[in-house]
């Protein structure tokens, strides 16, 4: 059997706000089942491709393949529901609801009770639901949170609410998960927990597109690398060789950054 | 009458109805710009312009002049006053829903104060000069109408130097931009939002004083100048001074000339369904930019 | 939707059988039914505003458009009450949908601005189609409710009616709130963008909540008509759609419950401020002021956190 080995494939991509060309020309390909990273310095346009390939702006022109159909053009929500996931640079966890009802949403694409079934609770709605709840759990379980199932969402530690987010993208069922800076602002050991988490869910079959700022992580968890620097491509492949690429080292020259790399 | 009579006379009318929606739909701008508050008590103001003007000139029997700077000083002191009470604590912690049904609560306890104070019967007042019409193209009109018109001018020339000219002025539109950042600078942000009520509460005072002698005054006109107003301040493109007075004179004009063209039934519905249409087309408002729009929400 | 909330369904349906045991006299029972109409129409405004994010200022429209309904085609068109029950609700549903489509792009003030237009445009309607409506002098003789024959002759036949509605569209309601959709609806609330990117189509919900609110405003509506047997545009007009809102955020809009006893109270109110004569209106003026300026939340939250506040400050 012949399939595509790529689960997403994005070419020629441009994005310009006004004048200000924030993804120009950028062609990737995400290889199914593996961690791949995209890594810049600030404003390189990371955050902007992510929504780019959600949905959340539009490209200016260009292609976008998510398992060899095109989707560009679609709402956010249509793309979540083919199967594509994320979580934000700044957390946007839903504050106010329950870790546990955090998670519920994010079930949303994979359950379909309506209005009039939720209103009535008709018997398939029911079933659901306990459906749901039994998978959020099981969720919590894998990122350790399941003792803080019923705490507000917004009252969690930092390093929590990140894990949060990636479980509630996770609910969601999907074949490519987008992370923006997971490990941003987490201390060590917390950065070693996400490390593992993100093993566990590239194990369980899902691919993951990451952007962050740690290198050592990128280095150790990433298949692939993708270098961008004011919205273009200045290198791609295995971390061994995006180590000693010298356009990388030059786009971050005079960063700390520098350093993490060798 | 002849064509071009009438359509003169419907030009005067819709000035005149035009510049009082203009002044209310300025005095709802200057609040929202410098709170985000939706001031639905604006039509109050108006109300209280009108009435307050005939205690002082029929009641006591004060000079014309004189009471008409009384009833401005009056007003925009109960301007303050409502500021101070009913805003300026809950501004710092409500959510903006609670403060706009805040300004209908105010808006109705306004109510209750004239219905007190005069009845509910509607007053009149002395014209500012002659009452006799003045005949121009066939038209009678009243000079009133031109105190209206010019008394309207002279505050929107007067507003619009405050606001461009004087430190003050661009100070409450620092504020209008960014609150914080305007605080950070050394603005006294709570004095602007006092300020803001005060100029909104004369801004009233000055079209309930001058149409009263035409139009009549009763203490419940002001929910239906409030909606308009509002309308004028959403189609000028909420929180765009030029463009509330502009709005305003177009809805006073389109009003007049669906009353005098089609029929009075649909005035209202005319100037409805055109707000509906651009806020439908261009939600940012006739003459306001998309990005004003996204910044307050309720 | 959990134990806590059918405990006070079951508290409210006790509550709502032992009332007329106490309360006597049509003038009282009239002004529960009032009551429990006001509640239908601002638990739909709680689902749209508290729990959906938008905001709606022409909700007496929809309210209007009820009583219209069944009020036009039972005396006009000698439909049957029930099949003017269903027609006006698909029609309000129809004017929800058509109107929402458009509007609920809109956000904040604009929103708010386009349904108080379009509240405003329904209102010139009802007055200037004078055939079918009456125009501003009203539609009067609309029949009143009857089951199998028997005609609705007293208010207490009308109290249980709209008090054993108001139980089903609550218990709906509460349903619906802890369920995926009500879920979905809190989330956009808090994350239009995280929710969009959890699959949540946010106009489909929008829209659905608001067609459903306006459905619960035209069963108020029609259940009124048949109440009161005289309807005329000034019911429906914009401050209508304002007091529908004020009965909701002085009982608290991001909770139903806070929208059943705002509704109530502020139905209560203005009745029996009648003995201040002219005092009235700046009474309520007052009252209103004092609930909003203490309780910024809705007094359902807000009684609690003064009693903490102010009785409780030593044992902290």
């Amino acid at each position: 059997m012949t399939t595509n080995p790529f689960i997403l494939d994005a070419e020629c991509l441009h994005k310009a706000f006004g004048g200000l060309m924030a993804i120009s020309d950028l062609s990737f390909k995400v290889r199914e089942g593996e961690i791949k990273s995209v890594i810049g310095p600030n404003g390189a346009g990371k955050t902007t491709l992510f929504n780019l390939i959600t949905g959340v702006h539009p490209a200016s022109s260009g292609k976008i393949h998510f398992q060899g159909k095109p989707i560009n053009g679609l709402k956010p929500h249509v793309i979540a529901r083919l199967g594509i996931s994320r979580t934000f640079q700044t957390v946007e966890l839903f504050s106010q609801m329950t870790v546990l009802e955090n998670v519920m949403v994010g079930c949303h694409p994979r359950s379909r009770a309506g209005l009039f079934s939720s209103g009535f609770r008709l018997p398939h709605m029911r079933k659901e639901e306990k459906w749901i709840r039994d998978q959020s759990f099981e969720i919590l379980k894998l990122g350790s949170l399941l003792g803080r199932a019923d705490l507000p969402a917004g009252s969690l530690p930092l390093g929590e609410q990140k894990t949060l987010e990636v479980l509630r993208a996770l609910a969601t069922g999907p074949k490519l998960i987008l992370l923006d800076e997971p490990a941003a602002g987490l201390n060590e050991v917390e950065t070693q927990k996400m490390a593992d988490l993100l093993y566990s869910i590239r194990d369980s079959g899902v691919t993951i597109l990451l952007v962050e700022h740690d290198m050592s992580l990128v280095m150790k968890v990433s298949d692939e690398i993708l270098v961008i620097n004011y919205g273009e491509k200045i290198a791609e492949g295995p971390p061994a060789q995006i180590q000693n690429d010298q356009k990388v080292i030059e786009a971050y020259l005079g960063g700390e950054a520098l350093l993490c790399l060798n | 009458m002849d064509l071009q009579g009438q359509i003169i006379q419907y030009l005067a009318t819709g000035l005149t109805l035009g510049s009082i929606y203009a002044m209310v739909g300025l005095g709802f701008t200057i609040i929202y710009n410098a709170t985000g508050i939706i001031n639905l008590a604006q039509g109050e103001f108006v109300m209280f312009g009108g009435l307050i003007m005939v205690f002082f000139t029929t009641t006591l029997g004060l000079p014309l002049f004189l009471s008409f700077f009384i009833t401005l000083a009056l007003t925009t002191g109960i301007g303050m006053l409502y500021e101070r009470l009913f805003i300026h604590h809950p501004s710092k912690t409500a959510p903006l829903m609670t403060l706009l049904i805040i300004t209908v609560a105010v808006s109705i306890f306004f109510r209750g104060i004239a219905m007190f104070i005069w009845g509910k019967e509607p007053y009149s007042l002395p014209h500012f000069s002659s009452p006799e019409p003045i005949i121009i193209g066939g038209a009678a009109i009243l000079p009133q109408v031109f105190w209206i018109l010019g008394l309207s001018l002279l505050a929107v020339i007067l507003m619009n130097i405050f606001f461009n000219r004087t430190i003050t002025g661009k100070a409450m539109s620092a504020c209008a931009v960014n609150r914080v950042a305007a605080s950070l600078v050394g603005i006294d942000v709570s004095k602007m939002v006092l300020l803001s009520f005060a100029l909104s509460a004369t801004l009233g005072a000055l079209a309930g004083a001058s149409i009263t002698p035409i139009a009549l005054m009763e203490y419940d006109r002001g929910p239906m100048l409030a909606l308009k107003g509002f309308c004028a301040a959403v189609l000028g493109g909420l929180g765009f001074g030029t463009g509330a007075v502009v709005a305003g004179f177009l809805l006073g004009l389109i009003e007049s000339f669906t009353t005098g063209f089609i029929s009075s039934a649909f005035k209202e519905a005319t100037a409805l369904i055109i707000l509906i249409l651009v806020l439908f087309i261009k939600p940012s408002g006739i003459f306001g930019s998309a990005e004003v729009g996204k910044i307050k929400k309720i | 939707m959990g134990k806590n909330n059918y405990l006070k369904l079951l508290v409210m349906a006790a509550i709502i059988a032992v009332v007329p045991l106490i309360v006597s006299g049509d003038y009282h029972l009239s002004i529960l039914v009032f009551m429990g109409i006001n509640c239908m129409v601002v638990v739909g405004l709680s689902l749209l505003m508290g729990y959906a994010g938008q905001i709606s200022l022409g909700h007496a429209a929809f309210f209007g458009i009820g009583a219209y309904s069944t009020g036009i085609l039972t005396t006009q068109f000698g439909l049957s009450i029930y099949a003017a029950f269903l027609c006006g609700i698909l029609f309000s549903s129809l004017v929800a949908v058509i109107i929402g489509i458009p509007a609920l792009r809109l956000q904040g003030h604009y929103l708010a601005i386009a349904t108080l237009g379009i509240g405003e445009i329904i209102y010139i309607i009802f007055n200037e189609m004078v055939g079918l409506t009456g125009g501003p002098s009203g539609l009067s003789n609309i029949p009143a409710f009857h089951v199998g024959g028997y005609p609705f002759s007293h208010s207490i036949q009308y109290y249980y009616l709209v008090w054993g509605a108001l139980l089903v569209i609550l218990w709906f309601s509460l349903n619906l709130i802890h369920s995926r959709v009500g879920r979905a609806l809190k989330a956009m609330h808090g994350s239009e963008v995280a929710a969009g990117a959890m699959g949540i189509n946010l106009s489909a919900y929008k829209i659905q909540i608001f067609v459903l609110s306006a459905i619960y405003a035209s069963i108020a509506g029609s259940i009124y008509a048949h109440f009161v047997s005289f309807i005329a545009p000034n019911n429906f007009a914009f401050m209508n759609s304002i007091m529908f809102l004020m009965m909701g955020v002085v009982g608290g809009l991001h909770n139903i419950w806070g929208a059943v006893m705002g509704a109530s109270l502020m139905t209560f109110l203005p009745e029996y401020l009648r003995v201040f004569k002219e005092f009235d209106i700046l009474i309520y003026g007052a009252i209103l002021l004092a609930i909003l300026l203490f309780m910024p939340e809705g007094f359902l939250e807000g009684i609690p956190m003064l009693y903490r506040k102010y009785f409780k400050r030593g044992e902290a």
